[in-house]
């Protein structure tokens, strides 16, 4: 098997506010691989975007990556562990847009409004590449070219609020690449986009890929956009990662009864007319209330009393690729059935 | 493609919680301020400053109009707490004046063989408590002999005028000119605020420009030429109502920013268009939803609005173009500070400087504790 | 964008109006008119004056006419440069007034370039390093500054100068350069007062615009493009210094605004604390001898000079805003 590109192990990111503790992302594991997408998907407030701001190490405080590894494996074959370096050091600084580019979900508060939009790639590009300010321009104005922009020698010089929403999405994409990085971050990149121009998006992104061989992450809480997109799926729950695997077994034969949820209330154009959405029952734990045992069981449906509630399940092996932590597929399940 | 998995949180509702959702916008307020100790411990200095206010004569001793050139610059006695056999019986010395033959200002030494005991409840000039009961016991005095001669436990001004009773009334004054005219600007906040927010369009385009227009003036030079043209021969009364109006003229501006902003948030709110499609009257809706739901600021912009009015006061009173003598303020009382030389010979009259510097802090502590209380997230 | 020039400058012409009416109003308000104040100063002096003299100075004054028409032949004196004599001293107010209105200009511009140069970096810190210890200090000296009348600190100061170094503070020379013409010798002696009674200007506003930078720098941080500039590999400070800081700055700039009534208000009375040769001890002095052209000339220059210094900075905040630049604002 070809080694990832990033590999994320039992990686644990806690806020830390003064009422309690927060745990963002609690033992999440993922391996990503060049040229492929990994979807992580799940809820609002489960903490995909927390373990992808964990990676750049970006997480604001009182949030602070507490343990696990994060490991890159560098241009010069190097690997590099994220999670140990100091998030103030050049290498990281070098890392973030150099090695891996971020995209963000609101195109209009995630640029300046008091720069132009060419000035912000133009720094992107000079923080990572030796590049006069000539030199830079001109590749910025490539940059936007290269993601769809229309008369790109005018538009470097514009300000995002002059830009229409879809335009300023593919300003952040071009700002992502400003490096050629060899990762590419996807936070909920069509989520405020509207139908047409998500489809549009979502097309650049995997034209991008193709194009330079990215290792996309990609982060969304719709799962048409992970069956559209995605090589490999992880889906996220209360800070943990309860079900992994290749798109087609998470499609098909999910394990997870949080998986299985989240695939029932996808709205089918098959499904008889006037019938009811399927929505998952109860609502995600407050933060600092966090259910003992398996973060799911106050709204499972295979619910074992005495098992669920009592200690955290194992992950459990379904396939090479797909993984699952769920009591249900473990040795566990024959001693409380 | 879309499938979005469902994003509406349902909270559980605890005991807590239900008694957070049913409390009034004030109650709430109430609730967050407590959690601020400085605002609530100003808050408690506040209502002290009030309660001197309130008691001005009954803490005073000695008349502060009384004038005595033998008692002139008196320096602030020193209280001895305990008696030769270490009773604890508070004393002050008696004061023997007597005039420097070289620079002919009257030096006092204390003669420790004349003791006078300080005691409660003595009686001293009459006054009227709460300006209805005749009475003459003030808080502190003299044990026996004329009290008069011999407490002055902030010293003495040029006319002999016992400064700690001054401050006292000074408080009075100063502290009340305060509310009278926030209650002024409050009206004429309220309603051109209010008419602003709630009408709008070119009502509101008016009244915002003469706001931006009265905004762009200093405040100062337009009081000192306005004050200055109040006749001489007005009575202390019309003075002190003339300021008032004066000061309260241009404070009202913030009151109405305020007042129209909270208006015109609230109009976009659900609660608000949740009443209008119940069919409640425009009326109903202004007094039973909006006004209580931003009574809290309102509280808040009073308590910062009226620092501000107690500094135009001392400020102007300073000048000599706000309160003039006899009324007593802390600006009067200050202005008898003004020049160096007077500094120089009685320090002691700068100590009106702490009371104002005190009230204004605590006011706006508590002040910014409201605002914060009211409106967490503005 | 022009229309954005357009209407700030009929607001400023429209506060100028105001102003104006007020100060008319402020000439107007002693009882008696200003022959009468005149007649009793001359026979104060032993002169009398007869009554026909009386009538003709209130027909050149037009003081017979109703008081619209006054305000109109008054304006237009003004407008042409002319402001009236000054009763007290027996000049044009003009020439009464002199340096001093420049003097209040320069103490007052070198007080709002204090407030910026201190409030500036010190809201800067207090936000990005939000609840140090710093911070509070910082915060509580703010308030400190806030509740204590200027005047009330320049009191304070010159005593304490007065009692613990002997030194008289005060003044904007030194006696040699009192009278002097202006010189390079003059404009260096003024740099070396200048300092202690900008900065207890200062201090108020200095306070008030720690505070608003503060606020707007702690919501700007919050901001996401904050995390798209680290994102992108930022150095820390750099990401906060061009866009948070940038962002922040605008609305600070347009403190302006309110900061200058603000500083020419506390420039009238400190100077008259620290005796300073501004148009504040004339104004005083004007106001309680009742001499009321030279008061009103002194108010009605006072408030056009703020308008004027608040037209500049908006035309500022204009250019360096590029949302309005693009109309999108007001």
């Amino acid at each position: 098997m070809v080694e990832p590109i990033l590999s994320v192990r039992d990686l644990v990111t806690y806020f830390r506010p003064e009422e309690g503790v927060v745990r963002a992302v609690d033992g999440a594991s993922f391996d990503l691989h060049a040229g492929r997408t990994l979807g992580i998907v799940g809820e609002s407030g489960c903490g995909k975007s927390v373990t992808a701001r964990s990676i750049l190490r970006i997480v604001e405080r009182p949030g602070r990556v507490e343990g696990g590894e994060i490991l890159l494996r560098r241009a010069d074959g190097r690997v590099v562990d994220l999670a140990k370096l100091d998030d103030k050091s050049q290498e990281m600084r070098n890392i973030r847009g150099g090695a891996i580019g971020y995209i963000f979900q609101e195109p209009m508060s995630s640029l300046s409004a008091f720069h132009t939009v060419g000035n912000q790639i133009i720094e992107a590009i000079r923080l990572h590449r030796k590049l006069t300010a000539k030199e830079a321009r001109e590749r910025a104005i490539e940059l936007l070219q290269l993601v769809g922009i229309p008369q790109p020698q005018q538009r470097v010089d514009s300000y995002s609020f002059e830009l229409s929403g879809g335009l300023r999405q593919r300003v952040m994409i071009a700002l992502a690449l400003a490096a050629e990085p060899g990762i590419l971050i996807a936070d909920e990149p069509t989520t405020a986009l509207d139908v047409t121009t998500q489809a549009q998006i979502l097309e650049l992104i995997r034209r991008l890929q193709a194009e330079r061989h990215l290792a996309v992450i990609l982060i969304t809480h719709d799962m048409g956009v992970i069956a559209e997109m995605a090589d490999s799926v992880a889906v996220m729950y209360l800070g943990k990662i309860v079900e992994s695997g290749p798109v087609d077994a998470i499609f098909h034969a999910p394990r997870h009864p949080y998986t299985q949820a989240l695939l029932r209330s996808i709205p089918s154009v098959l499904a008889a007319p006037r019938s009811r959405l399927a929505t998952i029952a109860g609502s995600i734990p407050h933060p600092y209330a966090r259910p003992p045992g398996c973060p799911y069981y106050p709204r499972c449906h295979s619910f074992m009393a005495g098992v669920c509630d009592k200690s955290t399940p194992p992950v459990n092996r379904i396939d090479a690729a797909h993984e699952v932590r769920c009591f249900l597929y473990g040795a566990a399940t024959e001693t409380a059935a | 493609m879309s499938g979005a998995v469902a994003d509406q949180a349902v909270p559980l509702v605890t005991a807590a919680e239900e008694k957070i959702a049913i409390a009034s916008q004030l109650q709430l307020t109430w609730w967050r301020l407590r959690r601020h100790r400085l605002a609530v411990a100003s808050g408690v200095l506040v209502i002290l400053f009030y309660l001197v206010a309130v008691f001005a004569d009954f803490l005073a001793i000695t008349s502060p109009h009384a004038t005595n050139s033998a008692r002139s610059y008196i320096p602030p006695q020193t209280i001895h707490w305990f008696d030769e056999d270490g009773s604890f019986k508070p004393h002050v010395y008696a004061l023997k004046g007597r005039r420097d033959m070289r620079t002919f200002k009257l030096v006092y030494a204390p003669d420790p063989s004349d003791k006078r005991y300080l005691a409660w409840f003595v009686e001293g000039y009459g006054y009227e408590l709460f300006g209805l009961i005749a009475t003459k016991r003030h808080l502190l005095g003299i044990d026996r002999g004329v009290p008069e001669d011999a407490l002055f436990l902030l010293g003495t001004d040029q006319l002999g005028r016992d400064v700690w009773s001054r401050l006292m009334l000074a408080t009075r004054t100063s502290l009340t000119i305060g509310l009278v005219g926030v209650a002024l600007s409050l009206f004429l906040g309220v309603l051109l605020g209010g008419i602003s927010g709630l009408y709008g369009g070119a009502i509101d385009t008016v009244i915002q420009r003469i706001i931006e227009v009265l905004r762009s003036i200093p405040t100062i030079p337009l009081w000192m030429g306005l004050a200055a043209a109040l006749p001489n021969d007005w009575s202390v009364i019309q003075v002190y109502m003339a300021i008032t109006v004066i000061i309260s003229l241009i404070g009202w501006t913030e009151l109405a920013r305020v007042v129209r902003g909270r208006f015109l948030a609230l109009r976009e709110e659900d609660f608000v268009t949740a009443a209008e499609l119940a069919g409640a009257s425009r009326l109903r809706i202004i007094f039973r939803h909006m006004v209580p739901s931003f009574m809290s600021h309102i509280i808040a912009a009073i308590s910062l609005a009226l620092p501000a009015m107690i500094i135009s006061e001392t400020t102007l009173s300073f000048l000599g173009l706000g309160l003039r003598p006899p009324a007593i303020s802390w600006g009067v009382l200050l202005q008898d500070a003004q020049d160096i030389q007077a500094l120089a010979l009685a320090p002691w009259l700068l100590v009106v400087a702490v009371p104002v510097i005190v009230v204004i802090l605590a006011f706006n502590f508590l002040g910014d504790g409201l605002r914060d209380a009211a409106d967490p997230y503005g | 964008m022009i229309a954005y020039i357009v209407r700030r400058l009929i607001l400023a012409l429209l506060t100028i109006w105001a102003i104006s009416v007020v100060t008319f109003v402020i000439i107007q308000l002693p009882p008696g008119d200003f022959v009468d104040a005149y007649i009793v100063q001359l026979s104060a002096s032993g002169s009398v004056v007869r009554f026909e003299e009386a009538q003709a100075l209130r027909q050149l004054y037009g003081l017979d006419q109703p008081v619209w028409v006054q305000y109109g032949k008054w304006i237009i004196r003004v407008v042409q440069g002319d402001f009236g004599a000054s009763m007290e001293w027996n000049r044009p107010v003009t020439e009464v007034i002199g340096d001093r209105l420049w003097m209040t200009i320069v103490i007052s511009f070198a007080a709002i370039i204090i407030t910026w140069g201190i409030a500036l970096p010190i809201g800067i810190y207090s936000a990005v390093r939000q609840y140090s210890f710093a911070d509070y200090i910082f915060t509580f000296v703010g308030f400190v500054g806030i509740a204590v009348p200027n005047f009330l600190l320049a009191l304070i100061i010159m005593y304490f100068g007065f009692k613990l170094f002997d030194l008289n503070i005060g003044g904007l020379f030194s006696s040699d350069y009192q009278l002097a013409p202006w010189s390079w010798g003059k404009v260096w002696d003024l740099m070396k007062h200048l300092p202690l009674p900008a900065v207890i200007l200062a201090l108020a506003g200095t306070a008030q615009l720690i505070r608003i930078m503060r606020a707007n720098l702690l919501d700007e941080l919050r901001r996401p493009y904050v995390t798209t500039a680290r994102a992108r590999g930022l150095v820390e400070w750099r990401a906060v210094m061009k866009y948070p800081v940038r962002a922040a700055l605008n609305p600070f700039a347009s403190t302006i605004g309110y900061l200058l009534p603000f500083v020419v208000s506390g420039s009238i009375v400190i100077s008259l604390v620290l005796s300073l040769p501004t148009v504040g001890p004339l104004l005083l002095r004007a106001l309680l001898a009742q001499d009321m052209f030279l008061a009103g000339t002194i108010v009605l220059l006072l408030g056009i000079l703020t308008v004027i210094g608040t037209f500049i900075s908006d035309l500022i905040l204009m250019w360096i805003d590029p949302r309005i630049r693009a109309g999108m604002h007001e």
